[in-house]
């Protein structure tokens, strides 16, 4: 950095301009600030390895490898046999494709340069790389809105905002690590085409729109915001040529650019979240030429050409959207967009969006949680911008409050309102700096004036130095809480989980990749494996198996058929898996070991989910509670629950083990309860794997155990694994073990505070991503032998750190804003 | 009030015609014709249908997309707009019309199929 120069470096930088000192200064921040955003994401390949997190990032890996390996034409006509079987899914139709692109291009590019990058490396750094370039356009934007000194604020301040991070680490490789920077960008250009007027700029925001719609759903808030921006100045009387120039270019240019994406199609002329656009642009070139005309006439005139006009068009118009609408030209409202003005929509009509814990929302905490200072600096820069109100300004505060609004509906959405949050505290707070600077400095000069006539009330110098003291204090405890929440919260990949043993040391459970590994390893090449849609992605991209559904979601019935078959009888449930065609099943159950969000607590969910279609209509939820209402697996839990498929695969042989210390075999740890239905063997399926470290694991009172198992009668005996004989044995190692301190969750969707979307609280490590080698052989290399031996010296004082719950289903997406 | 209507429309006629420069007549013949084109394929789409969605959406798109970005150009040459549009010079405007049509055909290109 340039700032490294040392004692003589000062004595150049006097030496120039002071104009040029201050170029650089801005510079110097804004890179310190572009490396923050950088190295504050990589928390977690410091602590595990450069690895992909979560679900939705494997299914965007494995397509941009496929991308990369077979080229952009065989992408795009990509039909995935892979998955929904036996329907399967048009890929390159139906996601969108800029993030792929962009990493895809990244990735040829560094080839080109000569630099042997892999792959998933590009896709595990591309969201810090762009959240670095955030950071610059969040500066041009801040600075179109104020000045630089706001800019440099608002970029110092989203490079660590958690509510931006929490999407953004590396290898959360999903759409909105690319496209919060292309709404900015778009913004950017937006308030840039509206203070110049130049049709220049309106084109280049259209192009950034097309990047934003190829990468992210959420271009529809973008799409309504830029016309609602445009009415607010209409309806204030802002209204100017410029407007027009910028608008309208921006809505020609950008509607079919935005139709040229496969998934959105015809879309922006025919949905309604659309329309909003249209019909701000229809006004705009009546506002027009109604100006135009009335230039050139008088006053009386006028209003009679007005009043004929208005008549005329006013009755064409309404019929035609009453013709429109009557012959479904116009698509109708659909549930997403109604769950967005309604918060209680989606819950009470669509299961599969309710299951969804970053659906529901948001709490109070999770906005000090996300946005710390930024929450109580937001409503300063509200009034800055109120102040001294500008067309860029009633922008930002548009954007201010609508996406506030829409936080509050959805915790995911938070995602929308933390760069607006940086950029309105950023104005306010260097509002209020700017202030009470000036006051400072007074003093300083040369007494050439009488000091009292500075002194508009008493202690001003006193009262500023306090104000500025109190807001680098606020400043400093922002980036506290940042670099904690970041480390703390959102750094952990989810597929690797670990927990903290008693003497500081770390303790990982890989698990899920074993289980998907064995799957790739020990079953046939065309094996159909059933489990809830959760792990679908990653079933696919690790194991590389046909699975039934995955996160996708784009197809209720076949879900819904999923969800019987885990909610029905063994017997029926057989049949079901014949009709599906199904040979294996991978249930996730954390019962030993305290993991929360397995599929027992998801369960209620696939009952739901299950019911609501007609072949699934006598599969009624109260039938799997209690007579008083309540959720149990233990001897008072329904019969119906303890006989299903689910419970049956999951609590397989759990009845002879010891989980806990003074408690009786088959305790579970997650529901804390000794399960109802102990001695029974499963007739149709054969347990064909759990998870190799059970013994190890067990001992940490935190893992996962995966149970895959074999369906069909005649099922050849895939070696089981030993180690859960072996479980009692290690009991000596559990004595000391607290409970896990999991709060045990009825849905999956029940805690929707920030630490459900990430686990908070954890240490993780993982071994290489290595999917296309023997993993199982990497593991137990990687899996250091110090790490056993260390876990039997400190057993006596073990415990788990809690994982929050519901880790998996928070990550699993809908489809709305990919 | 049909009389005055016409008168009042006659009106507009003359004072156009005096005072517009004649720069400014040519845009407007332009967007003449673009408006009659796209009023043509509105007829069009109306009697034969629009079954080629994307040829029709281009194609129109395309007319309006021009039209748009022609009144632009006429909003920015205007000299009675000057106080709007500051450092924006009429060639300068004449460069990004020709820009944003060439973002604007090469994208109709693409879609036309």
């Amino acid at each position: 950095m340039k700032s490294s120069a040392g004692g003589f470096g000062t004595q150049w930088f006097l030496k120039m301009s002071t104009d040029k000192q201050d170029t650089l200064l801005k510079m110097s921040i804004l890179t310190i600030a572009a490396i923050l955003s950088f190295s504050t994401r990589l928390f977690s390949v410091l602590r595990f390895e450069s690895v992909i997190h979560e679900f939705d990032p494997y299914f965007n890996y494995r397509s941009t490898r496929f991308l990369t390996e077979e080229g952009f034409y065989n992408f795009h006509n990509w039909f995935d046999d892979r998955a929904w079987y036996p329907l399967g899914r048009i890929i390159g139709g139906t996601i969108y494709p800029g993030l792929m692109l962009t990493s895809a291009i990244l990735y040829h590019l560094a080839w080109f340069l000569n630099i042997t990058i892999e792959i998933r490396n590009v896709c595990v750094f591309l969201a810090p790389l762009f959240s670095s370039l955030t950071v610059m356009v969040t500066y041009q934007l801040t600075k179109e809105l104020k000045d630089a000194g706001a800019g440099l604020i608002a970029g110092a301040m989203i490079a660590i905002v958690p509510g931006y991070i929490s999407r953004s680490v590396a290898g959360s490789y999903d759409n909105e690590g690319i496209a919060i920077f292309c709404m900015l960008l778009t913004y950017m250009l937006w308030i840039k085409a509206v203070k110049t007027g130049s049709v220049f700029w309106a084109s280049l925001c259209a192009l950034a729109y097309f990047y934003m719609v190829s990468s992210w759903g959420g271009y529809v808030f973008l799409i309504n915001l830029i016309p609602l921006h445009v009415l607010a100045l209409m309806l204030t009387g802002r209204f100017s040529h410029r407007i027009y120039v910028a608008y309208s270019t921006v809505y020609c240019l950008g509607t079919i650019l935005s139709m040229q994406i496969s998934f959105v199609g015809f879309q922006p002329v025919q949905s309604s979240e659309h329309m909003a656009a249209l019909g701000v642009f229809g006004l705009c070139q009546i506002h027009t030429f109604v100006d135009y005309v009335r230039s050139k006439l008088t006053g009386e005139q006028f209003n009679l050409l007005f009043k004929s006009i208005v008549l005329l068009f006013g009755s064409v118009g309404t019929l035609a959207v009453a013709i429109a609408t009557a012959l479904g030209k116009i698509s109708p409202w659909t549930g997403r967009f109604y769950s967005l003005l309604d918060p209680s929509y989606a819950k009470n009509n669509i299961p599969i969006i309710a299951s969804v814990s970053e659906h529901q929302p948001t709490t109070w905490s999770s906005f000090y949680f996300d946005l710390q200072l930024l929450v109580f600096m937001f409503p300063a820069g509200l009034y800055f911008c109120f102040k001294k109100l500008t067309d860029s300004n009633i922008f930002i505060i548009m954007y201010g409050v609508t996406s506030i609004y829409f936080a509050g509906v959805m915790v995911r959405l938070m995602l929308v309102l933390a760069p607006v949050m940086c950029i309105l505290s950023a104005i306010g707070v260097s509002g209020v700096l700017s202030t009470y600077m000036k006051n400072i400095e007074a003093p300083n000069k040369k007494d050439k004036k009488p000091k009292r006539a500075d002194l508009t009330y008493p202690l001003k110098h006193e009262i500023a130095t306090g104000v500025v003291f109190m807001m680098t204090a606020f400043l400093v405890t922002y980036t506290f809480h940042c670099t904690w929440v970041t480390s703390e919260a959102y750094s952990s990949p989810s597929i690797v989980l670990s927990a903290r043993a008693g003497d500081g040391g770390r303790i990982i459970f890989d698990d899920f990749r074993e289980a998907y590994y064995w799957l790739r390893h020990n079953t046939a090449e065309d094996a159909k494996v059933m489990s809830w849609w959760d792990y679908g992605y990653q079933i696919t991209a690790m194991a590389n198996r046909t699975i039934l559904v995955d996160n996708n979601t784009w197809n209720n019935t076949h879900i819904s058929r999923v969800g019987q078959a885990m909610s029905s009888t063994e017997d029926k449930a057989y049949e079901i898996m014949r009709e599906l065609d199904v040979n294996y099943v991978l249930v996730i159950f954390g019962g030993l070991t305290g993991y929360s969000s397995d599929d027992i607590n998801k369960f209620l969910w696939m009952v739901r989910i299950g019911g609501s279609t007609d072949r699934g209509a006598h599969i009624k939820e109260h039938d799997y509670y209690t007579p008083q209402g309540e959720f149990r697996v233990d001897k008072d839990g329904s019969p119906i629950l303890l006989n299903c498929l689910m419970y049956k695969m999951c609590y397989y042989r759990f009845g002879q083990v010891y989980t806990e210390q003074n408690k009786p075999t088959g305790y579970d740890r997650v529901r804390n309860a000794e399960i109802g239905n102990k001695d029974f063997e499963l007739d149709v399926l054969e347990e064909a794997y759990t998870t190799e470290h059970w013994l190890l694991i067990s001992d940490q009172c935190l893992c996962i155990s995966f149970a895959t198992y074999r369906t069909g009668k005649h099922a050849k005996s895939f070696a089981t694994n030993s180690s859960l004989h072996r479980l009692p044995g290690c009991r000596r190692h559990l004595q000391q073990n607290k409970v896990n301190d999991n709060q045990q969750e009825e849905n999956h969707n029940e805690d929707h505070g920030p630490a459900a979307r990430k686990k908070s609280c954890s240490v993780v490590y993982s071994t290489p991503d290595n999917t296309n080698s023997h993993g199982g052989v990497d593991r137990q290399v990687l899996m250091p032998k110090p790490f056993i031996i260390q876990l039997a010296d400190s057993a006596d004082h073990l415990h788990s750190e809690p994982i929050a719950p519901h880790v998996l289903a928070v990550a699993a997406w809908v489809k709305l804003m990919k | 009030m049909s009389e005055k209507l016409t008168n009042v429309i006659s009106k507009f006629y003359d004072e156009y015609y005096n005072s517009t420069p004649k720069r400014l007549k040519i845009v407007d013949a332009y967007l003449f014709y673009v408006f009659l084109t796209g009023v043509f394929q509105f007829l069009y789409c109306a009697l034969v249908g629009t079954f080629p969605f994307n040829s029709f959406l281009s194609g129109f798109i395309s007319t309006v997309g021009s039209f748009v970005i022609g009144v632009c150009l006429r909003l920015q040459v205007n000299p009675q707009n000057k106080t709007d549009f500051t450092g924006i010079s009429p060639e300068r405007a004449f460069a990004d019309f020709v820009f944003a049509n060439l973002v604007l055909h090469l994208v109709v290109i693409n879609f036309i199929g």
